[in-house]
């Protein structure tokens, strides 16, 4: 079941609630948790996920306001609804945890991830891997004569693309940062 | 103007100004500076126990029974890691304690310095919330925060692991009215509308049940007040999860008594029979539910809980109610009283006549014995003999705390302690001298299997040292006697490891402790010797020697649903007549 694009809260019978808790289905969920930046902070909530058998498919974290101390902390989760929302409540609960959004949930959202792929080869091979970093407007940040490394940004699907791609054309590593997001609007 | 110390004394201070009286602790070289303050002074009573786990069981008797927050002080290494049994148990069971614990000097951590252990990653998952304090400045505005978050929302253990040169180091002291505690503020209010919902439903039901637990305990005093009166207008029957007993007098007019895995007969079964839930600061514990798939299916259910964590996480709920119980109940018998306190009356009516068939089981029943004492028949005895006293209740965990839990009556808060959620075995001899620290003059019982006891034996020493009377009555059984009930049910009568091979005598342990022992073992001895114990002025070890393979009923064998339970033999000639739902 795909998830209702209708904030949570905004009305009294909100949307929200017509999404069925007892689907068995698995829905992947961005949640965005802001937290207090302090040590032990991030392994706490880390420590939620494994303690309770959560999946992280992906995490991103870094202070976002210095004055305040407040880091956010994106994660990709998945799970039955009844799961996403046992793990967002498990979370608000945490005493550093200021915030949790569903991304998901609660409306239209960007998400990004930002990768750097090494491909190494020679000849037509390394001519096709630049035609094709063009078109996924990929940068070259940097080269030898028998490799680059791109580096791009995207959706965690347009990575999986082009590092797919770049499979036969001499892949040789990829880093990648995991999903930053945010939603849309105001 | 602020005031200038060290690390050391401010532990002290912060105590004092969040109105700490009594610390159970044991020293170690990472907390000799809070030692030599504790010695200095006299405001803060230091408890030496025997083991860390004791002081930590101690804090919870003591935080259970009076309400306030309990306090632990251990070492670095060792004196932290023997503490996480009680966090463990503190966390499952939401009993607001700080632990304060030594750390090598902060220029030590990480080089594995003798007595060194990652302490606040070790507790992390056992505490509500764990903190290192590297910088002297920060030290009391922690404590100060820890307290509020061990006593706000839904409580639960902090540690505090503060390294030996932060409390030697001086820096300004922040009291606790200046201490910022941070964003922590959990919702107490539950939401109106929900609310309004519930009242519908309670106006509608044929067949409804209050299903409370211990959040109507952790509420206070008031919240159990309120429940009372809830029951009382409403008619509605009341049961009660271990953990909250107590907070509906056992001889109320609609106690059900005790659900659950050994909970009555009538109360499972009005639980899987019921049209309307309301649960109350319970949490669909798995020994509450049986299988969950068959959980009271024709029921609608309420949730009140201040922990939104725990509103369908089990058990899905048609009325979430996020909110402290007492501010809930308020708002709730507000909202009905307004409406005209009505109920459905002629089916109340005959809900009960239901539940009054289920009640004619007499699921309790037990074959009496004119030779040997029978465990239930020595909790009557001790209910006879104690009633009406200022009595408090611990136990272990056993048969012995399921009997406890049938057989004795609380008819306030706040008066039973036993470890539900963990199950620690070696919990209530502990906490009982928790309670007593805190009420000196009262009688606190630990109502104890041979084998629980043994785990933390060595505490009668702190009971003797502290002058704390408490009564240890073991119900002996030489068993392991709830692994060996489960071995007959469930595991073809192999009892492996299950029985308690060479037992101290408990009389001469009593007499090596310096305190008084008393053995019994003929049930016609019975009452003298429980006269003799509630009479001794200073700790008792009884030992009562029982009945070696009494099970105990009605029992819901794990994974299975209310209306498969299991009756004692005598029960069962009544079992075909009893209508199930
Ligand atoms: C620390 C700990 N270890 C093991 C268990 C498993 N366990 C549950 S009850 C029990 C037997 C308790 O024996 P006893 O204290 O004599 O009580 P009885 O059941 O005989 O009344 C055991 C081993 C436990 N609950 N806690
Ligand atoms: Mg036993």
């Amino acid at each position: 079941m795909s998830a209702l694009n209708i904030k949570k809260g905004s009305t009294s019978h909100s949307a929200y609630d017509l999404r069925s808790a007892l689907s068995e289905v698995e829905e992947s969920h961005t949640l965005a948790v802001i937290v207090e930046n302090e040590p032990g902070v991030l392994a706490r909530v880390i420590g939620l996920f494994s303690g309770r058998g959560y999946n992280i498919d992906s995490l991103t974290v870094a202070e976002v306001d210095h004055t305040g101390h407040r880091s956010r902390i994106t994660v990709v989760t998945r799970g039955t609804p009844a799961v996403i929302d046992q793990i967002e409540a498990q979370l608000s609960r945490m005493v550093p945890v200021y915030a949790v959004h569903d991304l998901t949930a609660e409306g239209p959202s960007v998400q990004r991830e930002l990768a750097l792929v090494k491909v190494q080869g020679r000849g037509e091979h390394r001519i096709e891997a630049l035609r094709l970093a063009e078109i996924f407007r990929a940068n070259v940040v940097d080269s030898t004569l028998e490799s680059f490394v791109f580096e791009m940004t995207g959706t965690p699907d347009k990575i999986d693309a082009f590092a797919e791609l770049m499979r036969p054309l001499g892949l040789a590593e990829i880093a990648r940062t995991g999903v930053a997001a945010l939603s849309r609007g105001i | 103007m602020s005031k200038q110390m060290t690390g050391a004394r401010m532990v002290i201070q912060a105590l004092k100004d969040q109105g700490v009286e009594v610390v159970f602790g044991y020293p170690g070289g990472a907390v000799l500076p809070i030692y030599d303050e504790i010695f200095q002074q006299n405001d803060i009573r230091h408890v030496l126990v025997r083991h860390e786990q004791g002081a930590v069981h101690m804090a919870e008797g003591y935080a259970r029974s009076t309400g306030k927050p309990g306090v632990a002080l251990v070492t670095s290494g060792p004196g932290a890691t023997n503490a996480v049994t009680g966090l463990t148990d503190a966390l499952m069971d939401s009993i607001p304690i700080v632990v304060l614990t030594g750390q090598v000097p902060t220029f030590m951590i990480g080089t594995d310095g003798f007595q060194e252990a990652d302490t606040v990653g070790i507790t992390r998952p056992c505490t509500k919330m764990n903190w290192l304090v590297k910088d002297t400045a920060k030290l009391a505005e922690t404590i100060h925060q820890a307290f509020h978050v061990a006593t706000h929302g839904r409580p639960g253990p902090v540690l505090i692991d503060i390294p030996k040169d932060v409390q030697f180091a001086t820096a300004d002291y922040v009291p606790a009215e200046k201490a910022k505690i941070g964003h922590y503020q959990p919702r107490t209010e539950g939401d109106p509308d929900q609310i309004a919902r519930l009242v519908e439903m309670m106006e509608n039901a044929e067949r409804p049940i209050l299903y409370t637990g211990g959040g109507v305990i952790n509420s206070g005093p008031r919240a159990s007040a309120l429940l009372r009166e809830l029951a009382a207008e409403t008619g509605f029957p009341v049961t009660s999860t271990l953990m909250g007993l107590g907070s509906y007098p056992a001889s109320g007019k609609n106690w059900l008594g005790m659900l659950g895995m050994h909970g009555l007969y009538e109360a499972n079964l009005a639980m899987h029979g019921c049209d309307l839930m309301i649960n109350i600061g319970a949490r669909f514990d798995d020994r509450i539910t049986g299988r969950v798939k068959d959980f009271s299916p024709r029921s609608k259910k309420a949730h009140i809980d201040i922990d939104p964590s725990s509103i369908n996480k089990v058990i899905h709920v048609d009325v979430p109610i996020v909110g402290d119980v007492t501010r809930v109940l308020e708002e709730l018998l507000r909202q009905w009283r307004a409406r005209g306190s009505r109920t459905e009356k002629a089916g109340l009516a005959k809900w009960w006549k239901q539940i009054d068939e289920w009640r004619a089981v007499r699921c309790l029943n037990y074959k009496p014995s004119a030779s040997t004492i029978k465990p239930q028949y020595a909790l009557e005895r001790l209910e006879a003999l104690t009633k009406g006293m200022d009595r408090y209740i611990t136990t272990e965990v056993g048969q012995h705390q399921m009997w406890a839990a049938q057989f004795l009556g609380f008819e306030d808060p706040n008066r039973w302690m036993t470890s539900g959620g963990l199950g620690t075995m070696g919990y209530g001899l502990p906490a009982s001298i928790g309670v007593q620290i805190a009420h000196p003059e009262a009688l606190v019982i630990n109502v104890a299997g041979e084998a629980s006891w043994l785990m933390n034996m060595q505490e009668m020493g702190t009971a003797m040292q502290f002058r704390a009377p408490v009564k240890q009555f073991i119900l002996n059984n030489e068993r392991l006697g709830m692994v060996r009930q489960w071995q007959e049910l469930l595991h073809g009568e192999r009892y492996s490891s299950s029985w308690s091979e060479s037992l101290p005598d408990f009389v001469k342990l009593a007499e090596a402790f310096g305190c008084k022992g008393i053995k019994v073992d003929h049930p016609k001895d019975l009452d003298d010797a429980i006269l003799e114990m509630i009479r001794y002025d200073g700790p008792v070890i009884f030992d009562c020697l029982v009945e070696k393979h009494e099970n105990c009923f009605p029992m819901i064998p794990s994974g299975k649903p209310h209306n498969e339970m299991l009756l004692s033999a005598d029960a069962e000639a009544f079992r075909s007549g009893a209508v199930l739902v």
